[in-house]
């Protein structure tokens, strides 16, 4: 047993551990936390097998940006866990032999033991984000830019179904406030500096 | 390896409704809500453009992108009906959309993109463009479905449709890991090659192999609608606004034919005995559910969601031969069926008036007494998904159901035969309802001055029994595009 391998069974094991938390965490910012675990720990998979920049990028996307605002979005929005959590451990022993059944089928089927992993591809001495990056943009550039596509659509998508126009709402408008002329910001009223009391007309009483 | 220009030159349909689809999104910011109709028009255009461009591209087949992208007459057939499909879903649409107040922008930049995901899915050369293809577009047509944000049947049915989607997306997704795993290899034709033997010295590891298989299998029904697969089907088709809905079940049954060609045909075709199986395990499910729960339905939409089940078994028993002449048979049974389905739901969205929206069978009472021209459109329709000669749909059925003979599957082919006169009853109800039954308003029909809707819905219509007759054009392009003599 290699440095490694122990390595590897010990990520595995907090990565599955952690992943199961996040399902079944009751409180949400816990989840969120341990998923960031789970992203942590598959980083350091990756960097076992050498693939360096994946794991970089991931712990900086995911956990530094994505997570980080998954939280806040989490503790903002204050969500009770409780009725979406209705019926989980009436259907537990349901989902959890579904997935026992599954598992042993495929184990059975497939055999971990006859997987050869072929060796990550090194090719003549490149780095890994080169390599990478050589991939991306000749022989994968096709997909690269439908994926970017994809971002697109959910741009598109995601403005459309949150942006509401409020009656009422009062917004600045910032070209009007950019042509707004000197005479416009400031009126200025001439008035005298000593202004003359107004004589009260006399009010004779009658005779 | 390299890039080249050639390869864009050959994306030239794809790249121009791209550059179309973000010229209209970037114009239709500037453009007031009375002025919406230049949005509808130009989106109108970039399809016709479009499909220009598709029908002048040069016959023989060519790849771009490192295979990524495959130009052939398969993909030539399906580019074509998706994009005249969707121009015909547009002028059917905007006075449905304008009524409530659905009429934005957002609709046609997302129709755009989710067509374009369906060109590239049609001709997709390797797994990771298949994928993309197909998110680029469900993602957009989830959207699409909650277009209706502030009704709550929508809302729900694009919940179902995102999240059962998104399940399918992950075991097509898992399938399609596992095939690379036996393979070594993304590209399709080398797949179909190496089969599950290997590249790269990699051991032989057939199961692996076929076990992918069964997961691409289970992600193409999903996407078909084919039964066990079929939940999301119903509940979409009614919850979604009806013109999104004629959108989900037209044009998209055409690129699912194109997934399932490519991913079975050119990159699982050595394991056709095991698919052709699994296939016919799900026709004849298809046709048995599809069929007997429509009866039941008195909603019109969940009734054509229960028919487009049925009939998905029906397109199956054409792909389950694995020979060019099965293909040609389900392409063109995938053509019918889209021409026919926008026929039926066009009359629905006719119907349609602001705060009515004539989804319940109920609602056709008496059409012919009100506007027998329409109704005789709808009977066309009817007649037609039914299988009635000598309307298109029957000789679409005929070929299907030859097909999955010659494939050695006698039984299923009784079991469709007996499921289509059983289908019979439901849309013939459709018609009796139309011509026999006392309609609760005996005023002649209001017809929309939408002069558009009601030319193309009468072509659509009138095509069914033109094509009915003359339907030799198309099949022998179909067979053309399998390299068979048209």
């Amino acid at each position: 047993m290699t440095i490694n391998l122990i390595l590897f069974y010990v990520f595995s094991a907090i990565l599955v551990l952690s992943a199961l938390g996040v399902v079944g965490a009751k409180n949400s910012v816990h989840a969120v936390l341990l998923l960031v675990l789970c992203f942590f720990t598959t980083s350091a998979l990756w960097l076992l097998i050498q693939a360096e920049f994946l794991a970089i990028v991931l712990v900086l996307v995911y956990v530094g940006a994505v997570m980080v605002l998954f939280l806040f979005v989490v503790m903002m929005l204050d969500i009770k866990i409780e009725p979406l959590r209705e019926g989980f451990i009436r259907y537990l022993p349901v989902g959890v032999l579904v997935a026992a059944v599954m598992l042993a089928e495929m184990l059975l089927l497939i055999g971990v033991h006859n997987l050869q992993v072929a060796a990550p591809a090194d090719p003549a001495g490149a780095s890994n984000t080169a390599w990478l990056g050589m991939a991306l943009f000749t022989q994968f550039l096709l997909p690269f830019e439908v994926a970017a596509l994809i971002l697109t659509v959910a741009v598109v998508a995601a403005v459309m179904l949150t942006l509401r126009k409020r009656s009422g709402a009062r917004y600045q408008n910032p070209s009007q406030q950019v042509a707004v002329k000197a005479s416009e910001r400031i009126r200025i009223v001439k008035m005298p500096s000593i202004a003359k009391m107004p004589i009260a007309p006399k009010t004779e009483a009658a005779p | 390896m390299n890039f080249n220009l050639h390869d864009l030159a050959l994306l030239a349909p794809e790249d121009f409704l791209l550059g179309a689809a973000c010229a209209i999104l970037f114009i239709d910011l500037f453009l007031k809500q009375t002025q919406r109709a230049v949005t509808h028009w130009l989106a109108i255009a970039a399809l016709l453009g479009t499909l220009a461009i598709v029908l002048c591209a040069p016959g023989q087949v060519q790849t771009a992108f490192n295979g990524a992208y495959i130009h052939d007459t398969v993909a030539t057939v399906l580019k074509t009906f998706i994009l005249g499909l969707v121009a015909v879903v547009f002028v059917f649409s905007r006075r449905y959309l304008d009524e409530r107040k659905l009429f934005i922008g957002e609709f046609y930049t997302l129709m755009l993109f989710s067509t374009l995901g369906m060109l590239l899915l049609v001709s997709a050369g390797n797994l990771v463009m298949v994928y993309l293809g197909l998110e680029l577009f469900a993602l957009s047509s989830y959207a699409l479905v909650a277009i209706h944000r502030d009704s709550g049947v929508a809302s729900e049915a694009a919940m179902k449709y995102f999240v059962l989607g998104a399940l399918a997306s992950g075991l097509l997704l898992y399938g399609l890991s596992m095939i690379y795993g036996a393979t070594g290899t993304l590209d399709l034709a080398q797949i179909r090659a190496v089969g599950g033997v290997g590249v790269n010295g990699l051991a032989q590891h057939p199961t692996l192999f076929a076990f992918g298989l069964v997961f691409v299998v289970v992600g193409i029904a999903f996407k078909f609608g084919a039964a066990p697969f079929h939940m999301w089907l119903p509940d979409v088709y009614e919850g979604s606004p009806t013109a999104v809905t004629t959108f989900i079940a037209t044009a998209p049954k055409l690129a699912a034919f194109g997934m399932a060609y490519r991913l079975l045909e050119s990159g699982l075709g050595t394991l056709a005995p095991h698919w052709s199986q699994m296939l016919a395990a799900l026709a004849a499910l298809s046709l048995v559910i599809g069929n007997l729960v429509a009866i039941a339905q008195t909603n019109i939409k969940r009734m054509l969601a229960y028919s487009t089940i049925s009939h998905m078994g029906f397109l199956l028993l054409g792909l389950l031969n694995a020979t060019p002449a099965g293909y040609a048979a389900a392409m063109f049974y995938a053509i019918c069926y889209a021409i026919m389905t926008a026929a039926a739901f066009g009359v629905i969205l006719l119907l349609a008036r602001a705060g009515f929206e004539a989804e319940m069978i109920d609602d056709f009472k008496g059409l012919n007494q009100r506007n027998p021209w329409y109704a005789f459109i709808m009977l066309l329709a009817m007649f037609s998904l039914a299988g009635v000669p000598p309307l298109f749909g029957f000789f679409a059925k005929l070929l299907v159901l030859k097909s999955a003979i010659d494939a050695g599957f006698l039984w299923l082919a009784i079991i469709a035969i007996v499921m289509a006169i059983v289908g019979c009853f439901y849309y013939l109800r459709v018609v009796k309802v139309m011509y026999f039954d006392k309609p609760a308003d005996t005023s002649a029909l209001e017809l929309p001055r939408d002069l558009p809707l009601r030319w193309v819905l009468s072509i659509n219509g009138l095509a069914l029994l033109v094509l009915g007759v003359l339907w030799g054009p198309l099949i022998g392009w179909c067979y053309r595009a399998f390299g068979l003599p048209g």
